[in-house]
C-alpha cells in the first residue's frame, strides 16, 4: 500500500487554559489513529510550550459570556453570568482557573505540560513561530524538551503539504 | 454482525474487524491479528501490554485506554507507539479481542 498517511496540523494561537486543550485532546486522539500530527505554537499559544508558561495557564471570567454561575456549582443558575464587575476583583480569575483544573483533575484530565509530553512522546512534530519568538525576545531553551525548532510561518506551509489544518 | 474463521476458529466480529466476544479470544486468534496490524511476531514486551488490557476489560467491561495502559501497565508512551505503532490503544484492543477504547484520553 503506496497510500500516503493521513496528516493533521494544529496552529495554537491562545494561551488559555480552555483554549490550550482542543489541540492537546484532538492531537492525542488523531495519533491514537495513526495520523500525522504537527503543532505549530504562535502568539499567546507559546505558551503552552513555554516552561516557566505551561502550567500556569488560566481561564478569566471577565468577558466571558459561557461562564455562568452554574459552573461554580450553584445549581439552576445557567443563565445568570459573573457579573464582569465581579470579574475583575482580585482572587477572581485564580479561583475560576482552579475550578476547571479541579474539574479536568476530577476527569483524568492531564495537566498541559504532561499532554504535550504525552504527544511528544506520541510523534507529534512541535514547532514554535518565528515571527512571535522574535516579538517576545524568546529564544529555544524558553521551550520545553520536543519541541523540534522555531520555523517561519513559510516552513509550516512547506512542512504541512498535504495536510488537514486546524486553526485554534 | 460477521463471522470470521482466525486461527482455525470461528468467531463473530464487528464492522471494524473487533472481536464481538472476548471470550472467544486465544493467543494464536492475537498472533493472528498482530500480523494483520502489521506486527510480524509478539515479543515478551507485546504480550505484557495484550494481558494487561485483558485484565483490566475483565475488570472494568471496557478496553482501556492509551493513557489508561501507560498509567496502569507502567509501559511508557515511546514504548506503546513502538510496539504497536499508529493507533496503539486501539490496536492492541483489537488484537486482544476487545472492543474499540473509548475515551478521549
Amino acid at each position: 500500500m503506496a497510500e500516503e498517511n493521513r496528516k493533521i496540523a494544529f496552529i495554537c494561537s491562545k494561551g488559555d487554559l480552555d483554549m490550550a486543550y482542543p489541540a492537546l485532546v484532538m492531537g492525542w486522539a488523531a495519533l491514537g489513529n495513526g495520523i500525522d500530527v504537527t503543532i505549530f505554537f504562535t502568539f499567546w499559544g507559546m505558551d503552552l510550550i513555554r516552561k516557566t508558561r505551561q502550567d500556569h495557564l488560566e481561564i478569566a471570567p471577565v468577558a466571558n459570556t459561557s461562564m455562568k454561575m452554574s459552573m461554580m456549582g450553584l445549581k439552576g443558575m445557567d443563565n445568570l453570568g459573573i457579573p464582569n464587575l465581579l470579574g475583575v476583583l482580585p482572587g477572581m480569575t485564580a479561583f475560576a482557573t482552579k475550578l476547571m483544573k479541579d474539574k479536568m483533575k476530577a476527569l483524568g484530565v492531564p495537566p498541559v505540560s504532561e499532554y504535550i509530553q504525552m504527544l511528544v512522546d506520541g510523534g507529534a512534530k512541535l514547532y514554535a513561530c518565528k515571527m512571535s519568538v522574535d516579538m517576545m525576545g524568546l529564544k529555544q531553551e524558553d521551550f520545553v524538551d520536543g519541541v523540534l525548532g522555531i520555523v517561519t510561518a513559510g516552513d509550516f506551509m512547506d512542512m504541512t503539504e498535504g495536510a488537514q489544518i486546524i486553526f485554534i | 454482525m460477521a463471522t470470521r474463521t482466525i486461527a482455525g476458529k470461528t468467531v463473530e466480529v464487528n464492522e471494524e474487524g473487533f472481536l464481538i466476544n472476548p471470550n472467544d479470544w486465544t493467543k494464536e486468534i492475537a498472533v493472528e491479528l498482530a500480523k494483520e496490524e502489521g506486527i510480524p511476531e509478539l515479543t515478551e514486551a507485546h504480550w505484557k501490554v495484550i494481558e494487561f488490557c485483558r485484565k483490566d476489560a475483565g475488570a472494568t467491561g471496557k478496553a482501556p485506554t492509551l493513557r489508561r495502559i501507560t498509567t496502569a501497565a507502567g509501559v511508557s508512551t515511546k514504548d506503546m507507539f513502538a510496539l504497536f505503532p499508529k493507533g496503539p490503544a486501539k490496536k492492541v484492543a483489537r488484537i486482544s479481542g476487545l472492543g474499540k477504547p473509548e475515551g478521549c484520553v
